[in-house]
């Protein structure tokens, strides 16, 4: 019985080194970093202990131009991606020709890479000395001006980054949701049809309801993944995010650490707290919201 | 409402690249089901039963035919305009929904002049509740129900539209042996309170027999035989009806007319005047026999129970044809169970004679 305790611990072994090595000890060592006052990485000395760094954290604009830019990305692009991925996976559920090709060319991005699709995106946007971006040149065609995309109005900079954002997340939303779409017995829906229910209510009430299951589980994951949004808008605009005013809170978190004026790890470790917080109440809500809505 | 398939035809194009011919599922289905009767569809697995009821709810489309709804065309009609209630052999219940919610279901779809309101609804829900006794589970989920319990919500939520015709997929098979008894006596009792015209598919001979009022024999698309279920045992049309119906089966031997004789093997066994001379197929009810001292019929006695009111014996003959020989006596009559032979006369009427190569049944004179 004994021995059979040590062996689960064996067992387990290999996993929690790592786990807490490059986990748990990071997280601790972060939060540690973020009450001390003006720590220095290189003589490991700091001058105090406090919340200073978190009130210079929230007093910087560009933290807060950073939350601006993080809120607006991830409130625009997880709803708009998931509505956008579920539409095109009812189509492609409801078709039955072609719908291996489809779904091949719907999930492209997700292996094609972020750089490889941000030149895309340049081409489309980007004005070079020769033209102004395919868009412009589209725009055209209807006599509207040309308008500069990626250092023009804060407006259209947020567009493309939504835009990218929401075309690079879409793959994996509409695999996800295709197969658990497909995954819904027939039985259910030959029922509704014999009740002679609508197809728009047979959606609402059948088919969501049926799949919230995933749908809730690509909300949460889309909202985490929305507030570490990075290097998308580094794709984009390139590194000096803070001049392009188009920075993301992970973007502040790498500035902070590495970027031009960098070398501020307790800025940095205060920050990563703070976006911590953030996703932890917004998952917290989600999870709230969905154990109500949600059957399982 | 009568039902009435003309021609009725499902062809399902083939999809396995081996077989590449297209599968008939149901082959030139020609049957009116009478207002307000309980009907069985039977037949085997695969026989086109359950995509007989598919067409008529319109699931399917059918590949020709017509089909009636009373004196109207239904053949164009999809399933959402036929109003028919259908409970599905795995009772498809919307599992996120409560049990009074399943049942209202069909109701909310009701527009203009037929919308009802909420309390109308669930007024509604309660009294097909009531009829089919569930009506204090109506707050729970389905998947807090138990077998039988989903299956009468089934019904209810089938019945709550007040259909036309009332469909049922393989009812009992989910359902424990018990509980497929009591069933079957509720389905019976239900169609009965409710008078609408009931179809049930199933494989099982003997609930089809139980409960219906007319059974139709399915077998490979095609309708092998039709009637009530008492005229259909006796007077079988064919030998896979004869050999379908019936527990335990009928006893299969092969025979010979010879000049107005039934010969098996060497022994004349019975009189079979009007029958033409040859190789038939000789089917006996294990209810058939009469042990006899001097019975014409020879078979070795394999091995005897007792059952009670009953005795069931195994004998065997050479000429068997089916896997096994299965006599039952009334316990009072003479058996010698110790014995390794026994004879037995055959009672005529018992007795169903089906040609050769056709199987289909040779009449003679009782």
């Amino acid at each position: 019985m004994k021995f059979n305790k040590y062996k689960a611990w064996l067992y387990l072994a290999p996993a929690l080194v790592f786990l807490l090595a490059f986990m748990v000890y990071p997280l601790i060592d972060v939060l540690v970093y973020s009450f001390e006052e003006g720590f220095n990485s290189a003589s490991q000395t700091y001058f105090g202990v406090g919340f200073y760094n978190y009130s210079y954290v929230l007093s910087d604009p560009y933290f807060l131009s950073a939350v601006g830019n993080t809120f607006i990305l991830v409130f625009i692009t997880v709803p708009l991606s998931t509505f956008l991925s579920l539409v095109i996976s009812l189509a492609l559920a409801s078709i039955k020709k072609l719908r291996e090709l489809f779904q091949t060319v719907y999930f492209l991005p997700y292996v094609t890479n972020t750089l490889a699709v941000g030149l895309v995106f340049m081409i489309l946007f980007r004005p070079t000395p020769h033209s102004d971006g395919l868009v412009n040149a589209f725009l055209g065609l209807f006599g509207i001006s040309p308008i500069d995309f990626i250092d023009g109005p804060y407006a259209m900079k947020m567009l493309v980054l939504c835009l990218y954002t929401v075309w690079t997340v879409m793959p994996f939303k509409i695999l996800v949701l295709t197969s658990a779409l497909l995954s819904v017995k027939e039985e259910y829906y030959n029922a509704a049809r014999i009740d002679g229910t609508p197809r728009l209510r047979i959606i609402t009430k059948i088919t969501l309801p049926m799949i919230s299951p995933t749908l809730f589980y690509l909300i949460i994951t889309g909202f985490i993944g929305a507030f570490k949004a990075y290097s998308d808008a580094v794709a984009l605009f390139g590194v000096n995010l803070n001049v392009a005013g188009m920075n993301t809170i992970v973007g502040y978190i790498y500035d902070m650490l590495y970027g031009e004026g960098g070398g501020y790890p307790s800025y940095a470790s205060a920050a990563a707290i703070i976006l911590f917080l953030i996703i932890l109440t917004v998952t917290a809500i989600n999870l709230t919201v969905s154990r109500r809505r949600t059957f399982y | 409402m009568k039902i009435t398939l003309n021609s009725v035809t499902k062809i399902f194009p083939s999809r396995s690249r081996k077989k590449p011919e297209p599968v008939v599922a149901v082959n030139d289905f020609t049957f009116e089901f009478p207002d307000g009767r309980l009907v069985a569809i039977l037949g085997p697995s695969g026989c086109g039963k359950s995509t007989t009821l598919h067409l008529i709810s319109g699931l399917e489309k059918p590949t020709g035919g017509r089909i009636f709804f009373g004196d109207t065309d239904m053949t164009e009609i999809p399933a959402e305009g036929r109003g028919v209630g259908l409970v599905f052999q795995s009772y498809a219940l919307y599992p996120h929904l409560s049990v009074l919610r399943n049942i209202t279901f069909p109701l909310e779809n009701l527009k203009g002049e037929n919308k009802l309101t909420r309390e109308e609804r669930e007024a509604r829900a309660y009294e097909a509740a009531r009829l089919v006794q569930i009506d204090e589970l109506m707050d729970r989920r389905p998947s807090e129900l138990s077998g039988g319990q989903m299956q009468r919500v089934a019904i209810a939520r089938a019945l709550v539209k007040l259909p036309s015709v009332l469909l049922l997929d393989e009812p009992l098979s989910n359902l424990d042996a018990r509980l497929r008894l009591r069933t079957r006596e509720e389905i019976r009792r239900i169609q009965r309170a409710t008078g609408i015209t009931t179809l049930f598919v199933t494989h099982d001979q003997e609930e089809a027999m139980s409960i219906s009022d007319l059974i139709v024999v399915m077998k490979d698309g095609v309708i092998m035989q039709t009637g009530k279920p008492q005229e259909v045992y006796d007077d079988p049309a064919c030998l896979f009806v004869a050999t379908f119906l019936g527990t335990p089966p009928i006893n299969v031997i092969l025979a010979e007319v010879r000049d107005g004789g039934l010969y098996i093997g060497n022994a004349e066994v019975m009189r079979v005047a009007g029958a033409p001379d040859g190789e038939v197929y000789c089917a006996i009810r294990p209810e058939g026999f009469a042990p006899s001292e001097d019975g014409a019929l020879p078979c070795g006695l394999s091995e005897v129970e007792v059952m009670g009111r009953d005795v069931s014996a195994v004998c065997t003959h050479p000429s068997l044809i089916s896997d096994e020989m299965r006599v039952i006596i009334p316990s009072d009559t003479e058996l010698d169970a110790s014995s390794d032979t026994v004879k037995f006369n055959l009672k005529p009427h018992k007795v169903y004679l089906f040609d050769k190569q056709t199987e289909k049944r040779i009449y003679f004179d009782l």
